[in-house]
């Protein structure tokens, strides 16, 4: 360095420094500029509209507003639906990842399992909407074998697909899979010299489970679970094709006041928005906060 | 033995989960075939398939998203890049703010646009029509910058990419060459593998394109759910069996490149 | 009787033969070495005594009684994996301690032991350490510990110190040997490393493509190897094939003439002894305290070994030598 700076000086050639480092800023500014433009403006335009009245003075009365019953029974159910979604996808997934992955099976299943969760953790909105419908709804076909087999009157029971359990059961179409994808990597990193290690001491295959194997998993799969949650907190489009308005999850709720639905209230919308951001916020805090301390536990 | 236990078990968990995945599937086809009255028939697809507005509305989906998948590449390639070459220390940063769709909801996103780009904002991009199908466009890209980062970056994280920069470098070529002779035929697969997840998230997207009020294959389907009854299911199997297809061919491209493992990790 | 006794061991994988007609008669208390190049089966017969993997044939009996088809837990067989396998969530005395807790000890012997145990492997004061702050030969001395502390009545080892740079591992390869003496335990030891066969073993089973090529002492398979797998395993043997050794010693042989580098003697140029044979140097290779020649004589060309004791030894490339070479240090291997 010391040999290419006197060089330079000694030659008065162009310093190659200074100009150097705003020419390497320029190379991600086009990133940078897009991320502004389309992803970090639009989110502050919102946050900042959710503290302005409609003349644009500065105003708690949205966020105070977010507080009344309909509003708050609206983050309710959103929090319930998403979150047993979650629990029971994330329980559901890392099953079917452990069975794929460590159950000792042919070589064609966990490929097959990781295309398809690639899939299905896509497969939202109306297509699920009706598929469930078409499996569970009132003349759906699990329903009419369940009555002509096994002699079970679903709805009689007082069941619906068109529910908070409906829905949340469509919900888990996607979470499962999203849980598998991404619980796999842990799973991979399950060394199976672990369980042989246990076994020569003297531990049975239960005793590997609760004593090794699941405290080693437990904060990916906690993790996983927060971002389940902060996934089926924001989704909009099967929650509108299967239940439509009947049950008011707070992106339908959103969504009609965008839409103009309802009376139209845009700072009221905005506090929406940023109650959702800063539920889903602290949700994939957890998600990265438990995952450094998953790799970092399992050196 | 235990062994086989542990077999069992796996097969009896992947046997039940097939079924809860599988059955859903069978139901919608199975649906889809009563259009005809007492008969098993195609016509629930033989309309789906002659309806022009079906047409009209999957063929702007796929052009947005290989325009979306193109101006992704773009975007993402050459910063991977440059950060993984030049500016480690930014790589947090980046990997938070491509993250960033994943937190905050689309709707939210599509909203801020609204406020952002409206007619009387500084950049009225909601204004005409071609400039909204430009801001579609650009959502589309947010919501698919988790995944096409992550690939891309985990892809150029397995080539050495400062040795074959300073190779290339030392036999005269410039950035252009660099990136598109030697950096993108490394990174082919991930490449790929992004392309094809950001296909399938766009194909079936509902939110972004019904708050702009652009004529997508999303908005198409939930107007159909909402006014017929067996159109839906044929939608519903047509949507499964394209993105299936594109996860399919990723598969086989993946592998041909690479031979080796073709997993998709999140 | 002895203590361990493996008889007619069989096991294939698919198509691949992994162990074939393998028979061990192993003392109690004795250190015995499977070694053998990658794919020989060593690590398989291994897995097979732990009870991990199931023998297609053949018996293997520890004090009389077959285990073959009993549950890796029930055995008493204590095991120390390559890449350490302990458990990263728990410390170093939890990682030690889990044999114990599965037995259901109370929890103050539990505590005694593991303190006796890591006062052997010379590890006190690490007990609340997690396995990623610890180096790779620390790791490794808590996995022996932790196999150490069940008292179990067979030791493996499977390539334990492989992962480990060379200074550690000959200072644990000594530790261990030192433990397993002091404690009298029925170990087997499998590896690669021929040095460490040779420093550590009562006893060396040399293994090639699933069948034992040839057991016996150390001194045994380095000085008398058997068979031309062996030989050329082991040290740096000449091996000339028939012509060669017909040309050079004037002697028939069937397979090949194995020479060991440093039994051959280095006369000058001049002395004209009985049964000496000319030669040129062609190259040397300082080793530190050993210089390796090759020397050319009669068109066969030779490895010869001298120790470096000065600087003024060294011969130079082109010098005319005079090599010696007993019969008594000639071995015909097949």
């Amino acid at each position: 360095m010391a040999i290419m700076e006197s060089v330079s000086e000694g030659a008065q050639v162009k310093p190659v420094r200074p100009g150097n480092r705003l020419w390497v800023w320029l190379g991600i500014a086009p990133f940078m500029l897009f991320a502004l433009l389309f992803l970090l403006l639009p989110t502050a335009t919102l946050m900042f509209g959710a503290f302005q009245d409609a003349q644009g003075h500065f105003t708690f009365g949205n966020v105070s507003r977010l507080f009344s019953d309909s509003i708050l029974d609206a983050y309710w159910i959103s929090i319930k639906i998403s979150a047993v979604s979650s629990l029971c996808g994330a329980l559901i997934g890392l099953v079917l990842a452990l069975a794929a992955i460590q159950g000792q099976l042919p070589g064609w299943v966990r490929p097959t399992l990781m295309t398809f969760s690639g899939v299905a953790s896509n497969f939202a909105g109306v297509p699920l909407a009706f598929a469930f419908l078409a499996t569970l709804g009132r003349v759906g076909l699990v329903t009419a074998l369940l009555r002509d087999v096994f002699d079970f009157d679903l709805y009689g029971t007082g069941f619906s697909i068109l529910s908070f359990a409906g829905l949340a059961m469509t919900y888990l179409y996607f979470q499962i899979p999203l849980m598998v994808l991404i619980i796999a990597p842990a799973v991979d990193g399950m060394k199976k010299e672990w369980r042989e290690a246990c076994e020569s001491l003297g531990g049975s295959s239960w005793y590997f489970w609760w004593h090794v194997a699941l405290p080693i998993l437990f904060p990916s799969i906690l993790g996983a679970a927060l971002l389940l949650f902060a996934n089926a907190f924001g989704a909009v489009a099967t929650a509108y094709a299967l239940t439509g308005s009947t049950l008011d999850i707070v992106p339908i709720m959103l969504y009609a006041q965008i839409r103009g639905d309802v009376l139209h209230d845009q700072n009221l919308g905005y506090a929406l928005a940023l109650g959702m951001i800063v539920i889903t916020g602290l949700s994939n805090a957890g998600y990265i906060w438990l995952r450094a301390r998953a790799e970092r536990g399992v050196a | 033995m235990k062994r086989n236990g542990t077999r069992v078990g796996a097969w009896v968990a992947m046997i039940v989960g097939a079924l809860y995945f599988l059955l859903p599937l069978a139901a919608t086809f199975e649906f889809s075939l009563k259009m005809r009255r007492d008969s098993y028939s195609f016509d629930a697809y033989r309309v789906v398939l002659g309806d022009p507005a079906f047409r009209a509305t999957f063929g702007y989906s796929a052009m947005m998203a290989l325009l979306t998948i193109v101006v992704g590449i773009l975007l993402v390639v050459p910063t991977a890049y440059w950060i993984q070459l030049k500016l480690p220390r930014l790589r947090g940063l980046v990997e938070f703010i491509t993250l960033l769709p994943l937190v905050i909801p689309a709707i939210v996103i599509v909203f801020g646009y609204l406020k952002l780009f409206n007619s009387s904002s500084w950049l009225p991009l909601t204004a005409h029509e071609r400039s909204t199908d430009f801001l579609l466009m650009a959502s589309y890209v947010t919501l698919s910058l988790p995944y096409l980062y992550r690939s891309v970056d985990t892809g150029l994280r397995a080539v050495d990419v400062r040795g074959l920069t300073e190779a290339a470098q030392s036999l005269g070529a410039g950035w252009g060459s660099i990136l598109l002779g030697v950096i993108l035929p490394n990174v082919k697969a991930a490449v790929l593998s992004g392309a094809f997840l950001t296909f399938a998230v766009v194909i079936g997207e509902f939110t972004m394109a019904s708050l702009l009020n652009r004529p997508a294959f999303g908005p198409y389907l939930q107007l159909i759910g909402a006014n017929r009854a067996y159109e839906p299911s044929a939608l519903a199997i047509i949507a499964f069996l394209v993105t299936w297809a594109s996860m399919g061919l990723l598969q086989v491209v993946a592998r041909n490149i690479h031979g080796t493992r073709a997993e998709t990790s999140a | 009787m002895s203590f361990l006794q493996i008889a007619s061991l069989n096991k294939r994988f698919g198509e691949h033969v992994a162990v074939s007609d393998v028979d061990m008669n192993i003392a109690e208390g004795e250190f015995v070495t499977f070694l053998g190049p990658s794919g020989c089966g060593k690590t398989t017969v291994l897995r097979m005594i732990a009870g991990f993997e199931t023998p297609d044939s053949g018996s293997i009996r520890v004090g009389g009684q077959d285990i073959v088809g009993q549950a890796p837990q029930k055995r008493g067989i204590g095991i120390v994996f390559q890449n350490y396998a302990l458990f990263p969530n728990l410390t170093v005395e939890q990682n030690i301690g889990f044999g114990l807790k599965v037995r259901k000890l109370p929890r103050a012997d539990i505590a005694r032991k593991v303190a006796e145990v890591m006062k052997l492997v010379e590890l006190s004061g690490k007990e609340a350490r997690y396995p990623h702050q610890l180096s790779g030969g620390q790791r490794q001395r808590v996995a022996l510990a932790r196999a150490l502390v069940v008292e179990p009545r067979i030791l493996l080892l499977d390539e334990p110190l492989s992962a480990l740079d060379a200074r550690i591992r000959r200072s644990l390869r000594e530790q261990i040997r030192d433990i397993q003496r002091r404690l009298q335990l029925t170990t087997v030891f499998v590896t690669h490393d021929q040095e460490e066969a040779l420093t550590m073993s009562d006893r060396i089973f040399v293994m090639n493509q699933g069948r034992i090529e040839q057991h016996g002492s150390a001194e045994d398979i380095y000085a008398r190897p058997s068979t031309e797998f062996v030989a050329r395993f082991i040290g740096n043997y000449n091996l000339l094939p028939a012509g060669d050794a017909q040309r050079l010693l004037g002697v028939e042989v069937s397979g090949h003439m194995a020479i060991r580098p440093e039994s051959i003697h280095v006369l000058a140029a001049g002395s004209h002894e009985l049964g000496t044979l000319e030669g040129t140097v062609r190259r040397h290779q300082l080793l530190g305290g050993i210089i390796r020649y090759q020397v050319e004589s009669r068109g066969v060309t030779l490895l010869v070994d001298r120790l470096n004791r000065s600087l003024g030894d060294l011969l130079e490339v082109g010098t005319p030598v005079r090599l010696q070479i007993s019969p008594d240090d000639m071995r015909e291997v097949r």
